[in-house]
């Protein structure tokens, strides 16, 4: 970077910007400064790792089922489970969610059933339909385009003056898009209530972080768009869930937007269509599973005596019943009729398309 | 009942949008105190506040996703793009959100949007300020298309897209903004959307167009009528869904059809309506259905984008051919 090598000529600094990095659990799970309360209480934080060993087991299955056509492509969260975790554990119910296609831990946090993600991710709108907070956007799939909505849902929070707050969450690819620059930018301007929060797993598809960006961090990135940026350990749970719950503190109180920068490792494919092996080693991968989220608090619980292997064993029959229960009513679902594509169109199908749908029932010709 | 130009009747429609509905937004570049660049929201941020009339970053996709997440909160946003020519970094917003979120979320989330922008060339601005590329976003599913060719219209049509459950994309014709003044009565009543307007009534020819090309289309008719020619008008109005039963029926009385359109051809909107007719008139008509519409080439910068326009001639001309088919 030539401007950190530019001789100063004397000029005087007229801005100072720096970037802090949160981690509390080392990736053994021992302690590395001190943690916030919420880390001894036993329910909220077994409660993390509950929600990510099921979200493990759900990918885990969706996989299969894809293998075996019953689902369509599908992007697992695995290694990255605590950023949607952390984050949706510190948002409240009228707060609203703009996910990204990887952030099904944060949906299934707010109340989205597992049935409703598979009836999503197996091509079938009425997944996002889902029983979450009603206003909760859906998965958002053209990469980072939900941004700008963010922005626009947080203004009308503080239009209305409503102390709730817009989460929009997205991958580090994304950070390369205007829409996300725009959206930040705006945010600054009116010091809305939104959280932006970057997973940078540092991988986009095949493209690596250093092709994606020239900058040492994603979370400087705020730092243009007049606000603060926090890296954290995206593979730390107790990191994640105490950066969101500052900064949807912050934003709620209306001290402007923040954005989290969550670092942590994408240890499966893109999607089901993709391997990884194409651009990445096995080793390099092999080694990130060293730093893996559910691991390193599990080893935390353990050392704190607040889990033990038989509610570990309780727990995994728990989320194996729970997915194959899911599965179960996911493949029981009452198949749309074809015609049903124009139901939702319009508040009211005008009658060319009407005639169309009619077409389409075999009621006559359009 | 008073008589304005047809950006007063935008300014008056907005104005009364905003009175009547708290959740009504102004969004936009420079249209707060300066009034936007053709002054359709002058006065509005001085009655209505900042925080509902407001100035957004130059930056237009921001706009247009801005507009997506309000509505899904229940306001109800409309939107300002400068120049058509820059309203194509919101074809992202408008073909992956705005138009689809109905849809996507089976009705749970609803898109009442309006994004508004000048449409047409004409008016000897600079480069990327005279597009017309209507036919683009009519063929975007979910969205409506709307372009007014008066004051009284462009009063009703306003209103009626801004209380509109369903996004709209409404095009203003720049080269009648001032030049097309009319009657508009300030009752806040909204015409129909998805109705073409009969403008005038003839047994011989239908012509159809919208926005701005109506003042040479109208002018054609005057100049037909002179020959003994009696020709329909029609003013498609709302692109997206379109009036097929007007168009089908005026062909079926008349049997021949003109249409209208400062578009380029190939592709553009006229071609939807010739193929209608094609489909479901084809015994009706006497001659074949002509297009008068702009070439296809880029619209020409100042000097030369009269040329690109349908003049009153080739419309003329076209629609006597037609007569003289058969």
């Amino acid at each position: 970077m030539a401007s950190k090598k530019m001789s100063d000529g004397g000029l005087p600094v007229i801005a100072r910007f720096e970037v802090r990095h949160r981690n509390y659990l080392a990736p053994d799970g021992s302690i590395n400064r001190p943690l916030p309360a919420f880390a001894s209480d036993a329910n909220l934080i077994t409660a993390l790792y509950r929600a990510m060993l099921l979200l493990r087991n759900f990918d885990r299955k969706a996989v299969a089922l894809q293998r075996t056509g019953r689902l369509g492509t599908y992007a697992v969260s695995l290694g990255q489970e605590a950023v949607s975790v952390g984050v949706a554990s510190a948002m409240r119910e009228e707060d609203v969610l703009l996910p990204s296609y990887r952030d099904n831990g944060a949906l299934i946090w707010r109340g989205v059933k597992l049935e409703e993600i598979l009836l999503f991710w197996g091509g079938d709108e009425r997944g996002n339909q889902f029983s979450g907070p009603v206003e909760d956007f859906p998965f958002c799939v053209p990469v980072g385009s939900q941004a700008p909505h963010a922005a626009g849902v947080a203004y009308a929070f503080k239009l209305r003056k409503q102390p709730r707050v817009a989460v929009c969450m997205f991958g580090d690819g994304a950070t390369s898009k205007g829409d996300v620059y725009e959206a930040m930018n705006f945010a600054g301007v009116h010091k809305l209530p939104v959280v932006f929060v970057a997973t940078n797993n540092q991988w986009a598809i095949s493209v690596p972080l250093r092709l994606q960006t020239g900058c040492e961090t994603l979370a400087q990135k705020a730092i243009a768009a007049g606000f603060i940026g926090e890296q954290v350990d995206g593979s730390d749970v107790v990191a994640m869930r105490a950066a969101a719950e500052d900064a949807i503190a912050a934003a709620r109180e209306g001290r402007g937007p923040r954005f989290i920068e969550a670092v942590t490792y994408r240890l499966g494919d893109h999607t089901t269509s993709d391997d990884a092996l194409r651009y990445r080693s096995a080793d390099e991968v092999q080694a990130r599973w060293k730093e893996e989220p559910i691991a390193r608090l599990r080893n935390y619980l353990v050392s704190q005596k607040m889990w033990s292997k038989a509610e570990e064993e309780q727990l995994a029959a728990e989320c194996h019943e729970r997915v194959e229960a899911a599965v179960e009513r996911y493949l029981a679902t009452e198949p749309r009729r074809p015609e049903t594509m124009f139901d939702h169109l319009y508040a009211e199908l005008p009658e060319t398309y009407a005639a169309q749908r009619r077409q389409l029932a075999g009621e006559g010709d359009a | 009942m008073p008589e304005m130009t047809l950006v007063e009747a935008v300014n008056l429609a907005l104005a009364r949008a905003m009175e009547d509905d708290p959740d009504v937004v102004v969004l936009g570049e420079d249209v707060g105190i300066n009034g936007g660049v053709f002054r359709a929201t002058v006065g509005l941020q001085t009655r209505f506040g900042s925080e509902r009339v407001l100035d957004t970053p130059l930056a237009e996709l921001l706009i247009s996703g801005l507009c997506v997440g309000m509505a899904a909160q229940g306001l109800k946003p409309v939107g300002e793009i400068q120049f058509m020519g820059f309203l194509y970094p919101c074809i992202d917003q408008l073909v992956n959100h705005a138009s689809r979120f109905r849809n996507r979320t089976q009705g749970r989330l609803t898109c009442p949007m309006v994004l508004r922008t000048p449409h047409g060339a004409g008016i000897r601005a600079p480069e990327h300020h005279s597009e017309s590329t209507e036919a683009m976003l009519a063929h975007i599913p979910g969205l409506r298309v709307v372009i007014p060719s008066s004051p009284e219209r462009a009063y009703g049509l306003l209103l009626a897209a801004i209380r509109d459950p369903d996004p709209v994309v409404f095009l203003e014709p720049t080269r009648i903004y001032r030049a097309a003044k009319g009657e508009v009565e300030d009752n806040g009543e909204a015409l129909p959307l998805d109705v073409a307007f009969v403008l005038r009534k003839g047994r011989d020819v239908t012509l159809i167009s919208w926005g701005a090309m109506l003042k040479e289309t109208m002018a054609a008719a005057d100049a037909l009528a002179a020959d003994g020619i009696a020709a329909e008008v029609i003013d498609l109005a709302t692109l997206k869904p379109y009036d097929e039963a007007t168009v089908l029926g005026s062909v079926a009385k008349t049997g021949r059809c003109v249409i209208v359109h400062e578009a380029t051809r190939t592709g553009g909107f006229g071609a939807e309506i010739a193929a209608l007719i094609a489909e479901r008139a084809l015994t009706s008509l006497l001659a074949p259905v002509a297009r008068v519409t702009g070439y296809d080439t880029i619209v020409p910068m100042a000097r030369l984008e009269q040329h690109m326009m349908p003049s009153v001639d080739r419309i003329v001309t076209a629609a006597r051919k037609a007569c003289q088919f058969s």
